[in-house]
């Protein structure tokens, strides 16, 4: 057993992915992403956090191949996942590796069922039927609600289309998900619901996950390590409880703390306005 | 009362329309998941048909060899030309590539007459009898057929697409390529696919028609009659596609009818699916099948 254990600890000393310094470059002139730097270890939730327009989701399609359909590029740095070099490969090829991307906005196939949906995940496999649909029985475990919905996916509510967008990509079996959004324009209890399946099932499956997020009270809950982004640049790293306590995250990113109201901290907050 | 010429005329209408149909489906195939209008879908007909033709007379080779390999030649010729010539077009205007399958359209049809001649030519005998009985009509093996490989074809269209992993794909980067492509699906792997089987089948229909016609340039006329079929059907339904090529079939014969028995107009036969598709697209703007997306409100 010992063994063992100290390859598991070796392992998490060299991350699944790690992005190096990458620049990206869309329709060849608007650089986005300004030198993004980051690791998530095997087996853990990273949460990449950051405003609007922050280049959150560039960074996942860099990372997941997609830039490309966009006319972006990585223009430079690189990104390794399991020491390979991936930047710039098509996406068929990085899901292949191991990456799935679930896209913002959930991006279902309105005009399929969910069965449909889920095989479609499947459709890098090539193990034969009886996986796969031992497999959509274990995404049905984890979102019961979706096993009742017979009908087109286009119909499901907000919150049954996000799952299924979650449940999709775990039928490629990916080694990694990148999610984007998951909370957005879902329910406070909904969000509370889905970062909790979330949760259980990265724990329970060993998925690897980079969560990019704007709720970062919900993210911080779930994410062992998360990452700050402004402007096409991280401003801040650090483990949960780091970014938990840190003045400047709780100002910006948690808010509703008592003492925002006082007239001090509201000098304070305009002064803070940016990290950079 | 229903006198057997007309019975005859609704029987053709069936097997004629149920070709449309499945040239129609070819069509609509491409539409959807690449989006290109294909004005060239005529002649794949012309081609499949002649390469039949030419296997079966020149190098004398038994039907069936040659209805195999004019099926092998169709497919590499679909995937080539969406290869060599549709690609390079990808994210260029739509009536930019509509002009290239006109071009296509023109060029395909000049280089057959160049090497086939502008005359038809029949097909040598492959059944033993020169017709069959059915509920009492006579028709034509050829016609028969032409009936069954439709409705295989169509059978074999409809679990490709609801069970085969391709067919799902296909589905999905007709919905949305991006998401197709989050998927791992190969964007461009699909759209030669679409061209392989458009070519494929539109090619089994241009045989089973120039079985009973002769081989002909008039095989392209029947790839147009293919765009009121589709239009009536909604141009991305595939299940429209067949409905509509009944439709025109029927339509077609039943005005062939009407002509012949009251009207003698003369040429009701080749106009009446153009005025039925001008009537159905002031009711139904989108086609009888066609899609306006989902919307949850
Ligand atoms: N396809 C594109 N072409 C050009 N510019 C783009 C493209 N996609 C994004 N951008 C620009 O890149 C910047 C970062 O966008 P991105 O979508 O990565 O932000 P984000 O952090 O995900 O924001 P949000 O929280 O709103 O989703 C924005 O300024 C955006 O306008
Ligand atoms: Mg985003």
């Amino acid at each position: 057993m010992a063994p063992a254990a100290a390859r598991t600890e070796t392992a998490t000393e060299t991350p699944l992915l790690s992005v190096n310094n990458i620049e990206v470059v869309y329709d060849d002139v608007i650089l986005v992403l300004r030198g993004v730097s980051l690791d998530v270890p095997t087996g853990r939730i990273v949460t990449l956090l950051g405003p609007n327009g922050a280049g959150k989701s560039t960074t996942l399609k860099a990372i997941s191949g997609l830039l490309g359909t966009e006319n972006g590029r990585v223009t430079r740095g690189s990104i390794t996942f399991r020491g390979e070099e991936i930047a710039n490969r098509p996406p068929e090829e990085i899901v292949r590796r191991g990456i799935f991307q679930v896209m913002e906005g959930r991006r279902i196939i309105e005009d399929m069922t969910v069965i449909e949906n889920l095989r479609l995940g499947a459709f890098t496999r090539r193990d034969g039927g009886a996986a796969i649909r031992a497999d959509i029985e274990q995404v049905f475990h984890y979102f019961p609600r979706l096993k009742e919905r017979t009908g087109l996916a286009g119909y499901l509510s907000g919150g049954e289309q996000q799952m299924l967008a979650i449940g999709r990509a775990m039928m490629a079996r990916p080694r990694m998900i990148l999610l984007d959004e998951p909370s957005m324009g879902l329910s406070p209890l909904l969000v509370k619901e889905t970062f909790a399946i979330i949760e259980t099932l990265c724990a329970e499956t060993g998925i690897t996950m980079l969560l990019v997020e704007q709720n970062a009270r919900m993210a911080l809950k779930i994410a062992q390590f998360g990452y700050i982004m402004e402007s096409g640049k991280i401003v801040l790293d650090g483990s949960r409880d780091d970014l938990a306590d840190n003045e400047d995250v709780k100002e910006f990113y948690l808010g509703g703390d008592r003492e925002r109201k006082s007239f001090k901290n509201l000098k304070s907050y305009k002064r803070r306005k940016r990290w950079l | 009362m229903i006198s057997s010429l007309l019975l005859q005329l609704i029987l053709n209408g069936l097997i004629v329309g149920a070709l449309y149909g499945v040239v129609a489906m070819c069509f609509v195939l491409i539409y959807k998941s690449t989006q290109v209008v294909n004005f060239a879908q005529g002649e794949f007909l012309l081609i499949g048909a002649w390469t039949c033709w030419w296997l079966v007379t020149s190098l004398e080779l038994p039907f069936p060899a040659a209805f195999l390999l004019t099926f092998l030649f169709m497919m590499v010729f679909g995937i080539v030309l969406q290869m060599v010539v549709l690609r390079p077009l990808i994210g260029e205007p739509v009536i930019s590539v509509i002009m290239v399958t006109i071009g296509l359209s023109i060029f395909f049809q000049a280089v057959v007459k160049a090497i086939f001649g502008a005359w038809a030519q029949p097909f040598p005998e492959v059944f033993p009898v020169k017709s069959v009985d059915v509920f009492g009509l006579p028709v034509q093996p050829a016609y028969l057929m032409s009936l069954v490989v439709s409705v295989v074809i169509m059978v074999a269209f409809a679990w490709f697409f609801k069970y085969s992993r391709m067919g799902l794909a296909m589905r999905a980067t007709a919905f949305d390529q991006q998401v197709a492509q989050s998927l791992g699906i190969s964007v461009k792997g699909v759209f030669a696919l679409a061209w392989a089987i458009s070519a494929m089948v539109s090619a089994l229909a241009g045989v089973v028609v120039g079985m009973v016609n002769g081989v002909s340039s008039a095989l392209s006329f029947f790839g147009i009659k293919v765009f009121p079929a589709v239009i009536v059907g909604g141009l991305d339904s595939i299940v429209g596609a067949i409905v509509g090529g009944l439709i025109i079939g029927l339509l077609e014969n039943l005005a062939e009818y009407a002509d012949s028995q009251f009207l003698h107009l003369g040429n009701l036969y080749s106009v009446a699916p153009f005025y039925v598709l001008v009537i159905i697209l002031m009711i139904k703007p989108y086609g009888l099948f066609g899609t306006k997306r989902i919307e949850r409100v």
